[in-house]
């Protein structure tokens, strides 16, 4: 099989933009969002747009604000960042055998721009087509631009916002996890996931306080799944 | 240009975690293979550590957080994320102001 550069990269980088656009519709005012609120926060504009660029993750960069705080506590969000992106660890193996086409630094520079939403569309295009380097850089770091722009425009306009409470924006984050959460509902495994990580953070919450009720509530939900899933015990 | 040391350090300790989760995939290919239990521990992982980080905003702060936490919830189940933080923006705002 030939490698890098395919005579058609012209239409794979235009299928990897149609493929793209409409998620860039509905991740860019999200990234605005963060933008915003991680100013409200009390990260600097250069920050919150460093933190865009160097991780592009959202759950993990939404989950690092609601934990912020002065003194920032580094092992806490770096820990609860390794977690929420574990998924990533998975992703990356289903796509290895679809990567026949990159040379090993394009694998190494364009697994930097996995997402859950590239992820997706890469699986699907390679049911019917081989995955090229063109699609992916395409797809995947149109996302990244995007990502970025918004999250700096967000956070240049969130100066100017004053207090997020006032505007009920201190809420924004945990409606926001509610509809992310909702994308991971499977029926009853999630049910008991999300009842035993909710009770067991709250109650650790109020007992030891932040950010205990995240290392907590999580490996409750993670052991209530185990529980809950059928298969041999 | 201003950056706080600590700020620069945790982000870059989040870019370093991150980059791992990504590429370490790449070199347990073919090794990895989870199923049943261990395939839904596994993938209940987002979503426990999302509803830990949001629970003391959602169970302990009071109930118009909570109810508008419920708002929330019962808008996801049907409509794109975007509408569901409009709504559960709205229901706490709204909650905040007339109770």
């Amino acid at each position: 099989m030939d490698r890098g550069i395919s005579p058609h990269w012209r239409d794979d980088v235009l299928a990897g933009l149609g493929d793209i656009w409409p998620v860039m519709l509905a991740v860019a005012p999200i990234a605005g969002l963060f933008g915003a609120l991680a100013v409200g926060k009390g990260l600097s504009i250069a920050e919150a747009s460093a933190m865009s660029v160097l991780v592009f993750a959202g759950g993990a960069q939404f989950a690092a604000l609601e934990l912020w705080s002065y003194p920032v506590p580094v092992a806490a969000l770096v820990f609860s960042t390794l977690l929420i992106n574990a998924r990533h660890v998975l992703m990356g193996a289903s796509l290895m055998p679809k990567l026949g086409r990159f040379t090993r630094l394009q694998r190494l520079a364009g697994m930097f721009m996995l997402t859950d939403e590239a992820w997706a569309l890469a699986e699907r295009r390679a049911l019917g087509r081989s995955l090229t380097p063109a699609y992916w850089f395409a797809l995947a770091g149109t996302l990244g631009l995007t990502w970025i722009v918004s999250s700096v425009l967000g956070a240049w306009l969130g100066s100017f916002l004053g207090d997020p409470r006032r505007i009920g924006a201190d809420f924004a984050f945990t409606a926001l996890f509610i509809g992310l959460i909702a994308g991971f509902w499977n029926g009853r495994v999630a049910a008991a996931t999300i009842a035993a990580s909710g009770l067991v953070a709250a109650a650790t919450y109020a007992a030891f306080g932040t950010p205990w009720h995240v290392a907590a509530g999580a490996f409750a939900g993670i052991a209530a799944a185990y529980l809950a899933a059928p298969g041999p015990r | 240009m201003s950056f706080d040391t600590a700020t620069l350090i945790t982000i870059l300790g989040m870019s370093a975690v991150t980059y791992f989760t990504r590429i370490a995939g790449l070199f347990i290919a073919g090794r990895l293979d989870l199923s049943g239990r261990a395939k839904a521990a596994f993938d209940a992982i987002p979503p426990a550590v999302l509803v830990a980080v949001i629970a003391p905003s959602a169970l302990a702060t009071g109930w118009r957080e909570t109810a508008a936490a419920l708002v929330a919830a019962a808008a996801a189940t049907r409509l794109p994320i975007l509408a569901t933080i409009a709504l559960g923006v709205g229901a706490v705002v709204a909650l905040r102001a007339l109770t």
